[in-house]
Parts: C-alpha cells; structure tokens; sequence
C-alpha cells in the first residue's frame, strides 16, 4: 500500500494542502488504489508547500509545491519506488535546508501527525516528564538552570533563575502561564509548534507545574491562531484521557491541569503582564514591575510565565539533561534557537540552528536571497520592534550578546527581508504608526509618543529643504530618546528600534544626504 | 435582543459566570453565538461578572476583536504586518479600494463585505497573507485576491 504525508498545518492548507489531500483520495478511489493518506505537520519549509511526501524503501521522498491537477500524474509514476516527476524533490531529510539543521525542538515536524500520541510517544514523547517524575523539584529545577535555557520570547532571561523563583515562593495555589501570542511579524514557529506538536508544550507545562509546585496552567493563544487553539484542546482532552494531565500527572499524587485561553487581537497582550491581565478578564493593560510575575502573577499569585518555545525546550533537556542541551550554542546564548525566514524570501521557512550561525548564512545559504531576485536591502529581525540591519552587518552571529552589540536583537528569531520596493522611511513611519494602534495607554511616551512620531517622520519625509530635516531628526532623536527610556514595556521602548536603525543605514529614504546623515 | 438571543445569553452567563476571569472567554462565546456583544447585553453581563457596565464596555473596546455591531456578510482580514509589506500587501489594499471602493475599516456600499486590517496572521513564510470569512489564504496575488472576490459575490458563504 502507497503511504502519503500531507501536512495539515495551516498555512500549508492556505496553500491547498487540504484540496491536494482531498484531490489524491479522489483520484485513489476513481483507479481503485489502496493509499493511506497520513495528514501531519508541517516540515518547514513553506517554499515547497504543499509538500507531499510517500514512503519508499530509501527514505521519504517528497514532491513540491502539489496542485489538485497534479495529482493524477503523480499516480502515473511509480511513487513508492521514488519515481521521477517534474515535482520530485528526492528524498526529503537530504535536502541541504532541513540536512544541516539541528532540529531538536521540532524532531517531530513533518514527521507525525499532531494529535497523535501514539506518534508522540513513539517518537521520544513523555520521556522528559518521565525522568522528572523521579527527580526531587529542587533537582528539575537544577537541571533547567544548568541547561542555560533562556527565554525564547525575547527578553531572553535565564529560565532556570525564573523557575527558582517560583518554586521558592510561598503560595496555596501557583500557575504556569504559556504566552502563545506570537504577534510578532515574521514569527511562526509558536504556531507551528502549537499545530503541529501539541503534546510537545504540554509536556513542557507539565514539567514545569511539577518543579513550581502548581497545579493550573494557561495557554494564551491569539485569536488569529484559530486552528493552533483548537488542536491544542483537542491534545489536552486526549492527554487527560490517558492520565497525562488531571489528578496524578506524574505517578506521585502530582495535579495538573490546562486550559487554553483565547486572546482578542491586541499585539500587546504578548508582554507578559498585558497578558496576566488578559487571562483575568480585563483590559490588557501593562502592570509596572515590581512584583514580579514569579511572585506575584496571575491573580497575584506567583507565576511563571514563558514562551511556547521555552517550554517545548524542557522535555528534552530533561531527558537528555542539560550537559547535552549545552553543547549546541555559543557563549551564553545555549541550545538551538528557531529562526524564521519570511517576508521576500526565495526559501521561506523554519531553520532550527544551535546560537551562532551568522545572518548572512540564514538569508542566503538557507533563504536563497529575496523571493523577486533582486539584492537584499534589510533584515528586519525579531519582529514590529526589530532594527533593520544592513547587509554590511550580516556577518554577526546569531546570537543575544552579539546582535545587542550591533543595537539590534533576536526577538523571537523572526527574519523578514525586502528588497528595494520597500521604503524604510515609510517602514519607520508605520513602526510608530503600529505602536499608536497598540499601545495599551497606560504611559504616556508610547502612548503619545507613538502618535507624534508618526506625524514627525511624516514631516520629516515630507521636508523641504536640508535646515527643514535637520529640525525634524532632531525632534525626532529626542523623541525616540524619551519612548525608549521613559515607557513602561518593550512596545514603547523598543519602537524606536526599528525607526532609528532605518535611518541610520539608510538615510536616503528619509531623504538625508550621507552628510547630513552623519551631523 | 429577541427571546431567543436573550436565552442564548442567559445560557452563555450560567456557563462562564464563575470561571475565574471568565469575561474574555464570555465576551468570545456571545459573540460567536450572537455576531456581535449586542449593546443591551452589557447590564446582564456586567452584573453576571459582578463588574460595573463602565469595565465590561472597556475590555470590549480594548480589544480589536469584540465589536457592538453585526458584522457584513463577508469579513476580509488583510495582513499588512512588515513581512506581508514586504510582499505587495499595500498594493492589495489599494485593489480593494480601486476595485471595491473599500477602505480599511470600512465596508462596500452595498454592506456585503468589510475590511481590516490585520497585524500577523503566522503565514509569513508564504506572505503575503489574507483571511476572508476566517479561512487563511496565502501566498496571494491581484488575480487570486480577485477570484476570490469573485467567489464572495456567487456565494453567500465562501
């Protein structure tokens, strides 16, 4: 019998994987084939979505970018035996994008299907909550720290500090919250992960309810993540089905449980006090810290809260332990990171990497340059509150330390290239513009500032002469000065990112000459 | 609200009126049964929460999602984040306005079909990126952002 994988992620389905499944059982059933359709996660690698893949005796052979009117001469071939099509990619885990990878956090992506335990299990699931179920909390705890895993949502914090905290705080009842609202442009792999490998976060959560001591945790996904929401109720009904969640998670009396939250479309909600606030029920305006969530989150009671990709990292540092876990990385920037090739891109997709490799190797050795051919003029990395860098720069590694050297960051490892139809005068100006529509109110330089900085880079782009610009980049400096060390979050403060670094490399689309670039 | 949405809501408020911080997930659920948090639904609301009416219109009016009026028929969610930018999502846009005549926020004359604008929809990778009637749709052209239009005005659910 011919065994098919198509993806059922969703961008892969806005692309026509469901239409090309449905188009291959048709044409099955019409010649009388015995196939086996298998719909699972997505690999990744977006560029050749919807990407079809058959089982033959070398390995998985894989066809691109499949139509519905594809499909039946795809059966003319002999499909099992690798035969050779127009669409033929060869065997897929040698293609050199997913062969140089370190997947570690996505091992299963492309591989099983999402709401399968059987496939989870099968593939290395529950051995981390496994090995933690026989080690005091104080040692998980240790294990997490010594790991050097640090926050995947941007800030960057060390997890194990975090964890510490929490578990030492005093408290009846305490939480895990999972901010899942990656509002990031440019930003994936949280809804990759969450669609595809749901068990995966679970697990994570789990662990970390265990080594905290609480009994309840959160899933806030956004609303535009519809699908990711309804595969992970759908994972957690199973999970507790099978005792993997409720009143003895861990064969020692352990409670824990998960509910999944749904956001309302507001980018803030992704800072992580916003979203306390949110899962509260109320506006999701930023608290100022201190208290810290670790002691005083949700309904004031201590709290951890980490990105969905932090949490999938804990399995595996539990059951391979965190000396393995920091042999991938560099300096302080340990594990894999998964970055995110978007935007105009030849090769869009999911690149999981150890810390260090350089921007230059992921826009081009792995991205292929631009999606229109034409030379790359920025990277926008780490999302709406990201710098631009130049090409000049990308030789810096991806790693924390580095990129902050260069005043610019990882984010959530999201990368977005253009070419020279985008104007980053006109970027700068909707960097503020996002910042208006977004900001929660609760301070006044993002609040207001936002607001005058749309209309000064509109003045700025619009000036007459030299003394003109000179007046408005001035106002301008200041202003990005005060957002950036008056605001309250990272939306105010980090807003001025990605409009000083425009101008900065490249002022001539704000229409400043290099002399007066550099006054 | 008529009988039969006043015991919709009355059903919705015994589901969630003791859930801790219950009033998101309230305000999510009466508006997928309802179309729209229907401005007479507020007291029952507020008292169901134990909140003030002045809280339960600010949270609605804090998020981009909740809204106090029928949605059109058709509801185009246009993704107009950097990476969609960086793809042409701006001259989608200005198609909608040329062909449709629709600004974003807005709706076309005849109140069939509504714009917004969206900021990530998660498919950057094939950007750039729409949803009509809460189905994703990339990778998207002028002629298959017009064929889909097209499929709108044949159908009353696309």
């Amino acid at each position: 019998m011919l065994t098919l994988y198509i993806p059922m992620d969703s961008v892969a389905c806005a692309v026509g994987a469901d239409a090309v499944a449905a188009a291959f059982a048709a044409e099955a059933a019409r010649r009388k084939l015995d196939i086996d359709i298998v719909r699972t996660s997505s690999r990744g690698l977006f560029w050749l979505e919807p990407l079809v893949e058959v089982d033959t005796p070398q390995g998985r052979a894989a066809y691109r970018e499949v139509s519905p009117d594809q499909v039946a001469s795809l059966l003319d071939v002999d499909l099992a035996a690798n035969g050779d099509h127009l669409l033929s990619v060869g065997l897929v885990e040698q293609l050199p994008y997913l062969k140089t990878q370190q997947r570690l956090l996505f091992a299963r992506a492309g591989i099983t299907s999402p709401l399968s335990l059987e496939h989870y299990l099968a593939h290395g699931g529950y051995q981390g909550l496994e090995h933690a179920a026989r080690l005091s909390h104080d040692e998980i705890v240790a294990e997490v720290l010594e790991s050097g895993l640090r926050g995947r949502g941007g800030a960057a914090f060390p997890a194990g500090i975090k964890w510490r905290t929490v578990r030492q705080a005093q408290a009846e009842q305490k939480y895990v919250v999972c901010n899942a609202d990656e509002g990031d442009s440019g930003s994936f792999a949280d809804r990759m992960l969450m669609e595809g490998d749901p068990f995966l976060l679970i697990e994570g959560m789990t662990i970390a309810g265990l080594a905290v001591g609480a009994s309840r945790g959160y899933i806030y996904v956004r609303s535009e993540y519809a699908p990711a929401i309804a595969v992970l109720r759908q994972a957690i009904d199973i999970a507790r089905a099978h005792g993997y969640l409720g009143a003895d998670v861990a064969h020692g009396g352990h409670e824990f449980e998960i509910e999944v939250r749904e956001g309302a479309g507001a980018y803030i909600c992704g800072e992580e006090t916003s979203l306390l606030e949110s899962v509260e029920g109320r506006r999701g305006t930023v608290r100022a810290k201190p208290p810290l969530p670790a002691l005083q989150g949700l309904f004031g009671q201590p709290t951890l809260v980490h990105n969905v990709l932090s949490l999938a990292s804990v399995p595996l540092i539990l059951s391979r332990g965190a000396a393995w876990y920091r042999n991938f990385g560099m300096g302080r920037s340990l594990g894999t990171m998964a970055f995110q090739l978007a935007g105009n891109v030849r090769r869009g997709g999911l690149v999981e990497r150890a810390f260090g490799l350089t921007l230059r190797e992921l826009v081009f050795d792995y991205g292929g340059g631009t999606a229109s051919g034409k030379p790359v003029k920025a990277v926008q990395l780490g999302g709406p509150l990201g710098a631009w860098i130049p090409p000049s720069q990308f030789d810096t590694p991806l790693d924390y330390e580095a990129l902050a050297a260069i005043g610019a960051m990882l984010g959530h490892g999201g990368a977005v290239l253009c070419d020279d139809s985008l104007h980053l005068g006109q970027m700068a100006r909707f960097a503020m513009q996002f910042c208006a529509e977004e900001s929660c109110g609760k301070c006044t330089p993002c609040r207001i500032g936002s607001t005058r900085g749309v209309e000064v880079i509109e003045r700025l782009l619009a000036a007459p002469d030299s003394a003109e610009r000179q007046r408005q980049r001035a106002l301008l400096d200041d202003l990005c000065d005060t957002m950036q060390y008056g605001s309250l979050c990272a939306l105010g403060g980090m807003t001025p990112f990605p409009v000083q670094s425009a101008m900065r490399h490249f002022p001539a689309d704000f229409g400043l000459d290099t002399q007066e670039q550099a006054q | 609200m008529n009988a039969q949405q006043q015991e919709t809501l009355q059903q919705l408020l015994q589901q969630y009126r003791d859930l801790p911080g219950g009033l998101l997930p309230l305000l999510h659920a009466v508006q997928d049964a309802l179309g729209h948090i229907p401005a007479d639904a507020i007291p029952a609301i507020a008292r169901a929460m134990n909140q003030s009416q002045a809280e339960v219109h600010g949270v609605i009016g804090f998020y981009h999602d909740f809204r106090t009026s029928p949605p059109a028929a058709h509801s185009l969610r246009l993704c107009r984040a950097e990476a969609c930018q960086s793809m042409g999502s701006e001259a989608l846009a200005a198609q909608l306005r040329t062909q449709l005549g629709v600004e974003d926020h807005g709706h076309t004359a005849d109140g069939q079909l509504e714009l917004r604008p969206v900021y990530c929809l998660g498919a950057c990778a094939c950007a750039p990126a729409l949803q009509l009637d809460g189905q994703l749709h990339a990778r998207v052209t002028p002629e298959k952002l017009s064929a889909l239009l097209a499929a709108c005005g044949k159908e009353a659910k696309c």
